[in-house]
C-alpha cells in the first residue's frame, strides 16, 4: 500500500515539516481506536442488542403502546420547548447584536448559565418552585394544576436545559453581520418586521437551522432533567429517553435497546444535519469573503 | 428603556426583544435558581453542614471529582491525538469521523449509559477482555470513568482543531530549516501554542463531567460510598423527599461548576491576549 496520509493537504510544504509516515500512521490508528472503542462501539452494541432476537421482536417492541406514548410525549415535550427557545434566542440575539445597552455582558453571560447546571439540579429547581413543599405548590395544587410529575414539569425542564443553543449560535453571527444592511432597509422604508424578515433573517438562516437541531437534539434526548420533575408514571409522564431507563432497569433488554435505537438515528440524523449546515455556512462565509475581496 | 441604550440605533425594537428575553431569562432560570439559594438557606447553618460534610456526601464528591479529573485526562491525551490527526492528516473516511466526534453530544445519555454498560459488563464484548486480564470495568469506579470519558471527548477535539488550523505552517518551516528536529518543533512551537486551548478543553470536559448523571448511573452501579455520584445523591435525596438536603448538595456542586466556569474564562482572556501579544 502506498497511499501513506497526505500531510493537511498541502503538498507544497515541505516535508521537514511532516512526521514520518511510520508516525503518521501510528497516530491515526491510536486516534482512531480510541473513537472506535468509545463512540463506534457504543452505538453499535445498541443496535446488536435490539436485534438480538431478530427484526420481529424489535418491531413489536417498538410498537408496545408504553413506548409508543413515550414517543409521543419526547415529541410533544420538544415539539413545545425548541420553538419557545427559538423565538427567545431570535429576541436575544436581536438585542444583544443590534444594540449597545448597559449590562449587556451580564446578560451574555446569563443566558450560557444552564449549561453550567448539572441536569439534576435543572429538574431539581422546577421541583423547588413547583412542587408541594415549593413556592408556587400549595397554590398550584388547591386549582388542581400539576406541573411537577406532569407534562408542563417536563416542558419546562426541557427549555432550561436547551435555553442556550439558539441565542448562542445566533449572537455571534449577527454581531459579526453589522447593522448596516438592516439599517439601509429602514432608511429605504422598511418597517421592523420586513427588515428583519427579508434582511435579517436570509443572512441568519443556517445559524438559525444549526441552533434547532442542536437543541432539538438534546431536548428529546434529555434524562437527568426530566428524569427528576417526571414522577416516572408508565405510559404517562414517562420520555422515551426515561422509558428506555424503565425497560432497561425491567431486563427488558430488546424493548430497552430498541427504543434506544430510535435515539440513536436521531442522533446520527442530528450529526449529519449538523455536517450539512456546517458545510452550508462555511461556503456563506467563503462566498461572502470572494465577493468583497 | 432608553435610558438602557447607550447609543442610539436606527433600528427598532429594542425594548421588545431586551423586555422578552430578560422576562424569559428571569421566568426560566434565574428565579427558579433563586428558588434553590432560597430553600437551602432555610436550612440552619449547622444542618447545611453536616448534610454537605456527610461521610456519604464526602465520598461522592470524591468519586465525582477523581472519575472527572482521570475522564478529563483521557480525553486531553487521545482528543489531542484525534484533533491532531483530523486536522492535519488526510485519510479515507476522515469526514465521517469527524462528524463522529460529536456523537456524545447528540446521543441520550441515558443511551450512551446502557450502550457502554452493554459493552464494558463482564458478558460485553470489552468487559469480558477486561475480566480475563482481572480488570472490572463496569459497576466499578472505573466505570464511571468511561462513561465520563465518552461525554467530555468532544470538548477536547472540537476546541482543539481551530487552534491547531491557526498555527502558521511557515513557524514550523522556519524551526525545521534552523535544524530543528520534528519533535523538537512540536514540543517548543506547537504545543505552546495550542496550550491554551488544550486547557480549555480539559476544563469544559471536566465541568461537562462534574454534572454528568445520565450515562453514568447505569454503568456505574450506584454503590454508596463508592461509586456513587455527587448527582445521584442529589436524586435519591429527591425522591426520599428531602427537598433541604437536595439543595443544600446542589448549592455545592453549582459554586464548584461556577468556580471552575470562572477559571476557564480567565482562560479563554488569556489566550485571546496570548495570540494578540504574538500578532505584534
Amino acid at each position: 500500500m502506498t497511499m501513506a496520509p497526505d500531510v493537511g493537504g498541502e503538498r507544497r510544504i515541505s516535508r521537514s515539516i511532516a512526521e514520518p509516515a511510520l508516525v503518521r500512521w501510528i497516530l491515526i490508528l491510536v486516534g482512531l481506536g480510541f473513537l472506535g472503542v468509545f463512540i463506534i462501539l457504543p452505538l453499535a452494541a445498541v443496535f446488536a442488542q435490539a436485534f438480538e432476537k431478530g427484526i420481529g421482536p424489535y418491531l413489536e417492541a417498538l410498537r408496545e403502546p408504553d413506548t409508543v406514548s413515550a414517543i409521543k410525549l419526547t415529541l410533544i415535550a420538544a415539539g413545545i420547548a425548541v420553538p419557545l427557545n427559538l423565538a427567545f434566542g431570535i429576541a436575544a440575539a436581536w438585542a444583544i447584536a443590534k444594540f449597545e445597552f448597559r449590562g449587556k455582558s451580564i446578560l451574555v453571560a446569563l443566558i450560557d448559565l444552564p449549561f453550567a447546571v448539572s441536569p439534576v439540579i435543572a429538574g431539581l429547581i422546577y421541583v423547588l418552585v413547583f412542587g408541594l413543599q415549593g413556592w408556587l405548590g400549595p397554590w398550584l395544587a388547591e386549582r388542581g394544576i400539576r406541573v411537577i410529575f406532569a407534562l408542563p414539569g417536563i416542558v419546562l425542564a426541557t427549555v432550561f436545559v436547551t435555553f442556550p443553543f439558539v441565542a448562542r449560535e445566533l449572537i455571534p453571527q449577527m454581531e459579526s453581520l453589522g447593522n448596516e444592511e438592516e439599517e439601509a432597509a429602514r432608511i429605504l422604508g422598511a418597517n421592523g418586521w420586513q427588515t428583519f424578515l427579508r434582511v435579517t433573517l436570509p443572512n441568519i438562516k443556517w445559524s438559525l437551522l444549526y441552533g434547532i437541531i442542536l437543541s432539538n437534539a438534546r431536548a428529546m434526548g434529555e434524562f437527568g432533567a426530566v428524569s427528576v420533575v417526571s414522577g416516572h408514571v408508565r405510559g404517562e409522564t414517562n420520555t422515551l429517553t426515561l422509558h428506555v431507563e424503565v425497560l432497561y432497569n425491567e431486563y427488558n433488554f430488546v424493548g430497552a435497546f430498541a427504543a434506544a435505537s430510535l435515539l440513536c438515528l436521531l442522533a446520527l440524523v442530528t450529526l449529519a444535519a449538523k455536517a450539512i449546515v456546517e458545510w452550508k455556512l462555511r461556503a456563506e462565509v467563503r462566498a461572502k469573503a470572494e465577493r468583497s475581496r | 428603556m432608553k435610558l438602557l441604550l447607550k447609543r442610539r440605533s436606527l433600528l427598532p425594537g429594542f425594548g421588545i426583544t431586551w423586555g422578552i428575553s430578560t422576562t424569559y431569562l428571569s421566568l426560566v432560570v434565574l428565579i427558579p435558581l433563586a428558588a434553590l439559594a432560597a430553600k437551602s438557606a432555610s436550612l440552619s447553618p449547622e444542618r447545611f453542614w453536616e448534610t454537605v460534610t456527610s461521610p456519604r456526601a464526602l465520598a461522592s464528591y470524591r468519586i465525582s471529582f477523581l472519575a472527572s479529573l482521570a475522564g478529563a485526562c483521557l480525553n486531553a491525551l487521545f482528543g489531542s491525538i484525534l484533533a491532531w490527526v483530523l486536522v492535519r492528516y488526510r485519510f479515507p473516511g476522515r469526514r465521517i469521523v469527524d462528524a463522529l466526534v460529536d456523537l456524545p453530544f447528540a446521543l441520550p445519555t441515558a443511551v450512551s449509559g446502557i450502550a457502554l454498560t452493554a459493552i464494558y459488563s463482564e458478558n460485553g464484548w470489552l468487559g469480558g477482555i477486561l475480566a480475563s486480564l482481572g480488570i472490572r470495568a463496569a459497576f466499578a469506579p472505573a466505570g464511571v470513568v468511561i462513561a465520563l470519558t465518552f461525554i467530555g471527548l468532544p470538548f477536547v477535539v472540537r476546541t482543539l482543531q481551530p487552534a491547531i488550523e491557526d498555527i502558521d505552517r511557515e513557524v514550523e518551516e522556519a524551526a525545521a530549516s534552523l535544524g530543528a528536529s520534528r519533535w523538537k518543533c512540536i514540543r517548543l512551537i506547537i504545543f505552546p501554542l495550542v496550550r491554551p486551548a488544550l486547557l480549555t478543553g480539559f476544563a469544559l470536559s471536566f465541568a461537562r463531567a462534574l454534572g454528568e448523571y445520565g450515562s453514568v448511573i447505569f454503568i456505574s452501579g450506584n454503590m454508596p460510598m463508592e461509586t456513587e455520584i455527587t448527582p445521584l445523591l442529589i436524586a435519591i435525596k429527591l425522591e426520599q423527599y428531602d427537598y433541604g438536603g437536595a439543595a443544600a448538595l446542589a448549592v455545592v456542586m453549582l459554586g464548584a461548576s461556577f468556580l471552575l466556569l470562572l477559571f476557564i474564562n480567565f482562560l479563554q482572556r488569556f489566550s485571546v491576549r496570548y495570540r494578540l501579544a504574538e500578532g505584534t
